[in-house]
């Protein structure tokens, strides 16, 4: 794991909104298929992070940004066909989203947009991301009926089972568990630990221990500047190299 | 413990007061409308029929039926929403969903605005100078309904805004997320939850552009024309036409010795034909709307 390059390589990242600065000269990689943790208190710039590698930092007005982010070899800052690369990044926003659309079109958007028509392919992918995100024996005798419909938990459910939809490489999920219930929580806790293994996992939560629990190193984001990032062990120990973590992670502060 | 305390009595009459108010300005509101209509049908009751409808003024509009007003009318509604319509939704959607926050796209919202508040018999001004003289259209249903258009369109762009701004911003991020275009996302997403509330900034102008008198009356509408009777293809684009706005106006106050029930039929017939249009479209939405998504 630690021998292969990199999958994202952020060097040097700044992120300015008209004149305040949110993401003050980060640099930070994340290894392919590990889990990284972001922690930090709120306007730390955690999801400022996530929108720079998927490019919807575009569809912020005034927003400019410098540095290079590498995702997989390549400066996305640089990437002409953002498309692609969204499609290369599962992101999984705060507030679930079912489109309002059927449950089996809501998965199925993604490879549709990309061009998939063949009605076999279609159903299989779907099934596959509905079970990959644990919602499919709850929805699977009533795809056709809307995914608006659907609880709060169901919906971030289809909400990762869409981001999982274009086979991405890397899975980004922004404060996932603000808006569902404990229960759900640990139940898409759960799917995480499975997909590990296959992708790489951007972690961005304002619960510590959520971070604790499944992230192999985690990253301290403060003011927009990265106090420390390291293995999970060391962040959560007594010593961390920064007091700032410690007190943030042990609620001393933030 | 549940028994009523002085404040909460003094709270329940306050409630029913203002309860009662409101159903009060309601019914006032709704009293005029069904006055209007009523008197409308019974002064009009002698002379409307099919006959009525389907037969051109005679006798110096003394007498006969409205057919070609009718006609003429339809025709200019049809074709100026059917060119108000894409052309303002089109608008709507650049400027709601791609422009950027900028000079251009300021002064065209501020445009927007402001042309939607313009006094009608300036657009007819407009219409005259620029289809009828400077585009050498001639006084015609086109250059009148061209000229409607362009009374319609900023509405329409305004409404049309207004039911895209409505969609949650929440579901184009969650399109752009999975790498979905924004022409991808405005047409699978954005369009189908926003296509009802498009449709009533259209339907609205359908009344406004069947009844304003001032933008046909310069660029289009005739004193009198007889057409073909029961052709509804008896006007070309290029022929003048007659009204029924411009027909209600002149026959009640240029015409003398009008039969009483004329006038009344006329409006009655005005009224039906704006009601039909926008039952149509309102029957479309309702289709749309119990598909709503959420």
């Amino acid at each position: 794991m630690t021998t292969s390059a990199p999958m994202i390589e952020i060097t040097d990242l700044r992120v300015r909104y008209g004149q305040r600065e949110v993401l003050k000269a980060i640099s930070l990689e994340v290894r392919r298929n590990e889990v990284l943790g972001i922690i930090g208190p709120a306007h730390s710039g955690k999801t400022t992070l996530l929108k720079v590698i998927n490019r919807t930092i575009d569809d912020v007005p005034g927003a400019a940004v410098s540095g290079t982010v590498m995702v997989d070899g390549t400066d996305v800052l640089q990437v002409k066909d953002v498309f692609a690369l969204r499609r290369k990044i599962g992101m999984v926003a705060p507030l679930p989203v079912g489109l309002p659309l059927s449950i089996f079109d809501n998965v199925a958007f993604a490879p549709r947009m990309a061009g998939v028509r063949d009605r076999r392919e279609l159903e299989e992918r779907v099934e596959r991301c509905l079970r990959q995100a644990a919602l499919w024996d709850e929805v699977k005798d009533r795809l056709d009926s809307l995914g608006t419909r659907l609880s709060g938990g169901q919906q971030q459910r289809l909400t990762i089972a869409r981001a999982l939809s274009h086979n991405p490489e890397i899975l980004c999920l922004d404060e996932f568990s603000i808006a569902i219930d404990p229960v759900t929580t640990m139940r898409i806790e759960d799917v995480l630990k499975d997909l590990r293994s296959s992708m790489t996992i951007l972690l961005v939560t304002n619960l510590v221990q959520q971070a604790r629990r499944l992230s192999d190193r985690t990253a301290f984001l403060h003011n927009g500047e990265l106090v420390e990032v390291d293995r999970v062990e060391v962040i959560f120990s007594e010593s961390p190299a920064s007091r700032k973590t410690y007190e943030y992670v042990n609620g001393i502060f933030g | 413990m549940f028994r009523a305390t002085p404040l909460t009595r003094r709270k329940q009459a306050s409630e029913l007061l203002a309860q009662a108010v409101f159903l009060l300005m309601t019914v006032l509101m709704v009293l005029p409308l069904l006055l209007i209509v009523g008197y409308l049908f019974y002064q009009a009751w002698p002379i409307l029929s099919f006959e009525f409808l389907l037969s051109n003024p005679r006798h110096g509009m003394r007498a006969g039926g409205i057919w070609s007003p009718l006609l003429g009318t339809v025709y200019l509604v049809v074709i100026s929403l059917a060119t108000a319509t894409p052309i303002g939704v089109l608008a709507a959607v650049f400027l709601n969903e791609y422009a950027r926050e900028n000079w251009f796209t300021r002064i065209v919202n501020l445009a927007v605005v402001n042309l939607a508040g313009v006094p009608s018999i300036v657009h007819a001004l407009f219409g005259l100078g620029a289809f009828v003289l400077a585009a050498g259209l001639g006084k015609s249903i086109l250059a009148a309904s061209l000229t409607l258009a362009i009374m319609t369109m900023p509405v329409i762009i305004a409404s049309t805004k207004e039911a895209l701004a409505a969609v949650p911003m929440a579901f184009r991020e969650a399109c752009w997320n999975v790498g979905a275009t924004r022409w991808q996302t405005i047409w699978h997403v954005v369009l189908p939850n926003s296509v009802s509330g498009i449709l009533t900034g259209v339907i609205l102008q359908v009344s406004r552009a069947a009844g304003e008198t001032a933008p046909v009356m310069f660029t289009g509408a005739v004193f009198f024309k007889a057409i073909e009777e029961g052709n509804p293809f008896a006007y070309r684009l290029s022929d003048q036409c007659m009204a029924l706005s411009m027909h209600l106006f002149t026959i009640s106050t240029q015409v003398p010795d009008v039969p009483r029930a004329l006038p009344y039929g006329t409006a009655v017939v005005l009224l039906g034909t704006v009601l039909a249009v926008n039952a149509l479209a309102i029957l479309f939405r309702v289709r749309l709307r119990s598909r709503r998504k959420w």
